[in-house]
């Protein structure tokens, strides 16, 4: 493929794949600025590849990979300079769209009684920078739950509106993969502004890009690339297969809204509940996950209040709290419903799996509890399973 | 003009607010006590606003200053212009605060949200509403329906239990409706002083003395889950169909609009897809534990 050859993109709505030089990848940033948006992406912090915001291309993950396993992750150099040549992290974008904690509103006692003002959502508009096909499939699972109903989430949907999304393709797979069991990836196939794979040749670094809409299109526009892009759509397909063939794990998905909802009393679950430490940190690593709740705190005149909402999760034991007890008090309860929420309920509400295959609840789960190998092991021994209780 | 709901599969919430997260101001008219533990807001509009319309059933999110929300059924009247009704029985910080609210006093509210009562899939039938304890307060708004549109429907039998006699809600309102030719209304108590005249025992073992047609008949069911478990009991001994049965069900709830994940039964949302159930959607999950 030729590299360095500039010229003015004709822009269009169909895809369109042009490529672009590693040298001048920091126009794309410069274009994403000029168009008034703050970038989010993937850079070193905590010992880890979070997502943050990028003041330059200089703060991504530059020659950095990482090793995963359940309950296990390392930061290792790679032997190149790929700038998006990772497995996903702690974090996911839902932390940008769906903010783990923010004020909604304040409330102020007056003689009238009571003013509650709204708070106003002044968020400058972002691009989010290495969205992978797994987390692509999640923000519109989020869509789903926040937009897609009868009421739409306002916060939600002011961020959403306007952030732009800068999909990448990934160039490897890591040992908690799973996205090609959930029919998530590895290839980003839509839903995207602009696509990007990272192509390290022997002595060629470059991007090919798949333009997904007019607005990539429009930052595109300001960004030195070339069209020939012959043989583009082969290599990326070729990254895409070799990706999906280094899934470190399996899930075995046939039938699977039964299989969790009819193994409701299964010994497995308290097998698991022996393991798990309801700690919360699959749910809150997850980027599905969209459970809250809200704080409501005075200050010390009591005259002015205010309502917080922060991220939630399933695993704690307030979430079921009602005055008469806790509806799920057991862990075994608590991890039954995660995953069956997960696996199979999601379907009911939303009409597709609440999970990607990104595999951050095995990795981030401090004693390497492996859904993959849950669902596995409820399938192998389906008969096990206790009858559900029916007694009054 | 009083509309009943057309879709109560569908989507059932009337009117909303812009951003269903905002409460929005109300004043307390009147603030009575029913039992010991029980009371009974009244509240309209700080701004003037109109009341927003209601369905049988449903339910608001009652917002006390720096203390947090409560989800409370509306029990009052539906078919006439009124103040919106809350009957509150006092459990946590939220409704230890609300107790205390005397008229003049603000509170916000966000709704009315939820899935209403079948009433008007249930005329031409026997009706029969089964109370235990709180569950009478949303209730009252499909019994005032089912009474201001009387001729549609055929026999409607009310039953109430409660602890006590003390712990009997809207006596008044009982003795009234038990004086009518055309209801019937069966009272329990758990347990009574001699000069209780009427059952002692659970209000399910009342429903075999009642006087209705098992192949027509609707069952409208609130109350504690065990309670209306054992009702479910009684109403299948007696041949009635898993789908002519309703009930309204309770979990801890945040948003109220399917956001915040709390309120989850099984596949189900409490706060959007409920709070009322026909019970072969929820037949599966409710023997079952913890879930």
């Amino acid at each position: 493929m030729e590299k360095n050859e500039t010229r003015p993109c004709t822009l269009s709505a169909e895809k369109e794949i042009v490529a672009v030089a590693r040298k001048d990848f920091p126009a794309l940033f410069d274009s994403l600025w000029a168009n008034g948006f703050r970038i989010l992406g993937p850079t070193l912090g905590e010992g880890a590849i979070v997502y943050d915001e990028l003041h330059g291309v200089d703060d991504l993950p530059s020659g950095w990979t990482d090793e995963q396993d359940g309950a296990t992750y390392r930061l290792k150099k790679r032997s190149d300079e790929a700038l998006f040549g990772y497995n996903v992290g702690p974090h996911a974008w839902k932390k940008f769209l769906f903010p783990p904690k923010l004020r909604l509103w304040r409330a102020e006692a007056s003689n009238n009684g009571l003013n509650i003002i709204e708070e106003k959502q002044t968020e400058q508009k972002f691009a989010l920078i290495g969205v992978k096909a797994c987390e692509l499939k999640a923000i519109l699972i989020q869509d789903q739950v926040f937009l897609g109903g009868e009421y739409a989430d306002p916060i939600y949907q002011n961020r959403r509106k306007d952030a732009l999304l800068i999909a990448v393709n990934c160039t490897q797979a890591g040992k908690t993969c799973f996205c090609v069991s959930m029919n998530a990836g590895p290839r980003v196939e839509s839903g995207f502004d602009l696509c990007l794979t990272e192509v390290l040749a022997e002595d060629a670094h470059y991007f090919i890009v798949e333009i997904g809409s007019e607005q990539g299109a429009g930052i595109m526009a300001n960004v030195p690339h070339s069209n020939q892009t012959q043989g583009a759509e082969k290599a990326i397909q070729a990254i895409a297969t070799n990706t999906a063939q280094q899934m470190g794990r399996v899930m075995d998905t046939e039938n699977i809204q039964a299989l969790l909802q009819d193994n409701f009393e299964h010994s497995r679950w308290d097998d698991v509940a022996s393991r798990c430490l309801t700690c919360a940190n699959c749910t809150m690593a997850c980027p599905t996950c969209f459970c809250s709740t809200v704080e409501d705190v005075t200050d010390i005149t009591g005259d002015h209040a205010e309502r917080w909402r922060q991220w939630d999760s399933c695993f704690t034991m307030d979430f079921t709290y009602m005055n008469h007890g806790h509806a799920r008090a057991s862990a075994k309860s608590r991890y039954r419903q995660w995953m069956t929420h997960k696996l199979s309920t999601w379907f009911d509400q939303f009409g597709t799996s609440g999970c990607v295959g990104c595999g951050r609840c095995i990795t981030w789960c401090p004693v390497a509890i492996d859904i993959t190998e849950e669902v596995s092991a409820i399938r192998a021994n389906q008969t096990g399973g206790k009858p559900a209780s029916s007694s009054l | 003009m009083y509309t009943v709901f057309e879709n109560r599969q569908g989507t059932a919430v009337p009117e909303s607010l812009p951003n269903p997260l905002l409460p929005v101001p109300y004043r307390v008219l009147q603030n009575k006590r029913n039992t010991h533990d029980v009371f009974t807001l009244d509240v309209e509009p700080v701004n003037g606003g109109n009341f927003p319309h209601f369905l049988p059933g449903q339910f608001n999110m009652l917002y006390f200053f720096g203390k947090g929300d409560a989800a409370i059924s509306i029990s009052g009247d539906p078919t006439t212009e009124q103040p919106f009704r809350h009957t509150i029985r006092r459990a946590g910080v939220v409704t230890q605060a609300l107790e205390k609210l005397k008229p003049g006093g603000v509170l916000g509210i966000r709704g009315p949200f939820g899935v209403p009562w079948p009433v008007k899939e249930a005329e031409g039938q026997d009706v029969l509403l089964v109370a235990g304890g709180i569950g009478l307060a949303p209730l009252r708004p499909a019994m005032y329906t089912l009474l201001a549109n009387r001729d549609n429907y055929r026999k409607i039998s009310l039953f109430h239990g409660a602890r006590t006699p003390e712990d009997l809600l809207y006596v008044t309102e009982l003795e009234q409706w038990r004086s009518r030719l055309d209801l019937q209304v069966w009272v329990s108590v758990d347990a009574a002083t001699r000069n209780w005249m009427g059952d002692v025992g659970v209000v399910t073992k009342l429903i075999a003395k009642a006087s209705f047609d098992p192949l027509n008949v609707v069952a409208l069911i609130c109350g504690p889950e065990i309670m209306m478990r054992f009702t479910i009991q009684e109403l299948e001994k007696i041949q009635i169909k898993s789908d002519k049965i309703f009930l309204s069900m309770e979990r801890n709830m945040k948003c109220a609009v399917g956001f915040c994940g709390h309120c989850q039964y099984g596949p189900h949302f409490l706060c959007k897809e409920g709070p009322v159930f026909r019970y072969d959607q929820v037949q599966s999950l409710l023997g079952k534990r913890e879930v």
